[in-house]
């Protein structure tokens, strides 16, 4: 097996295929890419506006710029137009490449893409004209739209199990698992999310918990873990460290993230046992993170010098970190003694941007540095990746530090029984910061932008390849 | 090769569906059936299409709607019960506190202050960082009969003399906010935070054993309870908001050696107050489901010593003895 992967992961003499010369996944993978840097930027245009609402409430205050119109907007189009249109692009580009093959269906892969795109402009509008399926947090697009996202994976999964039917490898490669693994699962969440029978009451109550989580960590990780395995060799230009530990942590993950999602509920009125489970569950989470994030750094050990070689691989590296530490954030968080201080507080806000920003939404940011210039052999510049790395890194360490103290200060407010506004007026100063934070989080997705353009319609920058130097190349 | 495809991909699929059917859908069908609890309700017509107005406009997004078993919680109300939310469709037990629970809203507030909060949270609630929502008033030259004007400090009225009256759509949000009443489950209450499973305890509105002797004015929580209690309405300042909540500050009332229109208001509520020719139109929800007596006596004490006011002090005694006449 260890023989697939060394040839898999690495750029060896005479790759399989030519890395340029596979047009049809170039122009998907472009088109998917910009598709969802439009979203990255419409969607946390809206979220800037939301940070700046906290400190001047009456600001743009009418019907269709109010705060809890924009707020849905801003967590869905993050998720569904930027980080799951990003992730499914760069999956058709890990899955084809690592199968060695051609893609099934170009027509399937476009038609995909205009069904990821319907489904969020849909969803959009429903919002802004107060169509909101009653503030469910991330199903709150009406569900004939969610079904449009549903079609979307599903068209999506039959295009990439296809192609890895017709792969000439014996071995399936690992990626290929998570990817496979998340849309698949994906589909059931989305299933489970819409019928009706269930709805009611506590009914739904349980399947809030259960989806608001299922669908960051059932859908989201598995795309950026996958990602994860095939970037991060492929830039380092060596195999990943233990395929073993990889298919460890595939399947406890399968088993512990699915139950989790009941520690959104803690001290609710759902079943102790319930919430016991989902404690335990997220505990047993550290398994496959502390195995998975080890196996990441252990591959890239040795390469760090003590300065920033190859910025596709930096942007992997602080996602490997926040995947590490934000999950394991989580598992402190869903413990009953501190859940009892944090939640309901702005510390979750930061836990999930900490996560869906500093994990997922840079390990889409490697992958596409790392992979799009492969694809349409043009590469960014390096004063634009850097600027946006630095930018993106910074902005979000102040949004994350801002947010966890002002959180833990409005939760001990509250445990201190101090009247209800005490807590909002001592939120200032941590809002404003997360404002500043905001405000270069977003300047870097410009910046993004721009890179995107040389990548692949302007004309491309002075970036090194994307592919380190092998040490035996280098030694 | 089509073995280990089945294998990965039908094995993790297959071992997801059964995780999902065992974790969600089958607790989720049991727990659709929870009962009603006694005293709850479905909503009316108005009140439905308010909680509609609720989820489309986001309140949900920083207010709670349940109330946990732990003591920072308990000034939200008693804590949720399961069948509470028998009528809750779509639910919005929530995720955040930017602003406070709203579980039991309706029996704190009243309708008039629900509207001038809405059209300007700033007007009643200084330091408030909620949007306001103008968008659902009218501003207009003359009030047409049979409708109330928001009665609003002249600060947050319209700069040119308009009138603010409800829409449709603000009458069935507050329509909504007043139907947030939590029915009292005699003898639910915190359980070391385990859940909210019944236990033999007191009501919270039982009078306090030690009522009768040792009371000592505790003038801190009389302050916190005002705050957190009193001066939604009547702002911490004591000065109250013209023609909508009356001022306690040089209050007669207040200031009468004799607490029992205080207390009795306090403890019951009040409505069509006139002092001095000054009608105020704000309702006073009645409180005595909520404080217990030596809540109420610290509350009454700190009102009576606070912003120039000089009154006899009270004692929980005298709060219990209006408390059972009241009944």
């Amino acid at each position: 097996m260890a023989v697939t992967v060394q040839d898999l992961s690495r750029t060896g003499p005479t790759p399989i295929r030519g890395e340029q010369d596979d047009h049809e996944l170039s122009s998907i993978f472009k088109a998917y890419t910009v598709s969802a840097t439009f979203w990255l930027i419409f969607g946390t245009a809206v979220g800037l506006l939301l940070a700046f609402k906290f400190g001047a409430p009456d600001f743009w205050a009418g019907k269709y710029l109010t705060f809890g119109r924009l707020r849905p907007i801003h967590t869905n189009d993050v998720f569904y137009g930027w980080a799951s249109i990003a992730l499914v692009g760069t999956a058709y580009y890990v899955t084809v490449r690592s199968c060695g093959t051609k893609l099934y269906s170009t027509a399937l892969a476009w038609a995909g893409l205009w069904l990821f795109n319907i489904a969020a402009i849909a969803g959009t509008i429903a919002l802004d004209l107060g169509y909101n399926w009653g503030d469910l947090e991330y199903r709150e697009w009406p569900w004939p739209i969610r079904l449009v996202f549903l079609a979307a994976l599903i068209v999506t999964v039959w295009n990439i199990l296809a192609t890895i039917a017709r792969r000439e490898s014996q071995d399936i490669y690992l990626s290929n698992w998570y990817i496979v693994g998340g849309l698949l699962w994906t589909c059931i969440i989305c299933l489970v999310a819409v019928l009706p029978w269930y709805q009611y009451g506590l009914g739904q109550v349980t399947i809030s918990g259960y989806f608001m989580h299922n669908a960051v960590g059932m859908w989201f990780t598995p795309l950026a873990l996958g990602l994860f395995y095939y970037a991060i060799p492929k830039v380092l230009n060596r195999p990943i460290y233990s395929y073993a530990l990889g298919v460890l942590a595939f399947w406890t993950n399968l088993v512990f993230y699915p139950m989790l999602g009941a520690h959104h509920f803690l001290f609710s009125p759902l079943p102790w046992w319930l919430q016991t489970t989902a404690i335990i569950c997220s505990v047993g989470m550290l398994v496959p993170v502390l195995g998975g994030g080890a196996n990441y750094l252990l591959t890239m050990r040795g390469r760090y010098h003590g300065r920033i070689e190859s910025y596709p691989l930096a942007f992997l590296f602080v996602g490997v970190l926040c995947y590490v530490f934000g999950s394991m954030q989580g598992t402190v968080e869903a413990l009953r003694s501190l859940q009892a201080i944090w939640h309901f507080t702005s510390f979750t806000v930061g836990h999930s941007h900490f996560t869906m920003y500093g994990f997922v939404t840079f390990a889409a940011w490697g992958g596409i540095y790392a992979l799009l210039p492969l694809a349409t052999g043009k590469r960014p510049g390096q004063l634009g990746m850097a600027v946006h790395f630095w930018l993106a890194t910074t902005g979000v360490a102040i949004y994350v530090i801002s947010l966890s103290i002002g959180g833990t200060i409005q939760g001990l407010d509250w445990v201190h029984g101090k009247p209800f506004i005490q807590s909002v007026v001592d939120m200032e100063p941590y809002y404003l910061w997360r404002g500043v934070g905001g405000i270069l989080m977003f300047l870097s997705h410009l910046v993004f932008v721009w890179n995107v353009w040389r990548m692949t319609a302007g004309k491309p920058g002075d970036a090194p390849s994307p592919i380190m130097q092998s040490e035996e190349a280098g030694a | 090769m089509k073995k280990e495809m089945w294998a990965i991909f039908g094995g993790s699929l297959l071992l997801y569906v059964v995780i999902v059917l065992l974790i969600a859908v089958g607790p989720a069908i049991d727990l659709a059936r929870t009962p009603p609890g006694p005293g709850v309700k479905p909503l009316t017509p108005l009140e439905e299409e308010g909680r509609q107005v609720f989820a489309s406009d986001g309140c949900d997004y920083c207010h709670t709607l349940q109330v946990r078993p732990l003591p920072e919680d308990k000034v939200f109300g008693r804590p949720s019960a399961p069948g509470d939310f028998a009528y809750a469709t779509p639910e919005m037990l929530g995720s955040e506190r930017t602003g406070p629970d709203l579980t039991d809203v309706g029996n704190r507030r009243g309708e008039v202050w629900q509207y001038m909060h809405l059209y300007d949270p700033r007007a009643v609630s200084p330091g408030s960082i909620m949007p306001n929502f103008k968008f659902m008033f009218h501003e207009v030259k003359a009030v047409p009969a049979g409708v109330a004007a928001v009665p609003l400090p002249p600060a947050f009225a319209p700069k040119n003399g308009d009138k603010v009256i409800p829409t449709q759509r603000a009458e069935a949000l507050v329509a909504f906010l007043m139907s947030l009443k939590q029915p009292a489950i005699p003898g639910y209450a915190m359980n070391g935070g385990m859940g909210g499973q019944a236990v033999a305890s007191a009501p919270a509105a039982a009078p306090a054993a030690s009522a009768a002797g040792g009371y000592a004015y505790d003038a801190a929580k009389g302050k916190t309870g005002f705050d957190t209690t009193c001066a939604a309405c009547h702002q911490a300042n004591g000065e109250g908001v013209p023609t909508a909540f009356p001022p306690l500050k040089g209050n007669a009332a207040v200031g009468d050696d004799d607490p029992t229109t205080q207390l009795d208001t306090i403890l019951h509520g009040r409505q069509g107050t006139v002092i001095g020719g000054v009608k105020y139109s704000g309702v006073m929800p009645p409180f005595a489901g909520q404080l217990n007596d030596e809540d109420i006596a610290n509350i009454a004490n700190y009102e009576r010593s606070s912003w120039g006011n000089h009154a006899k002090p009270v004692t929980p005694a005298e709060v219990a003895k209006l408390r059972a006449a009241g009944k």
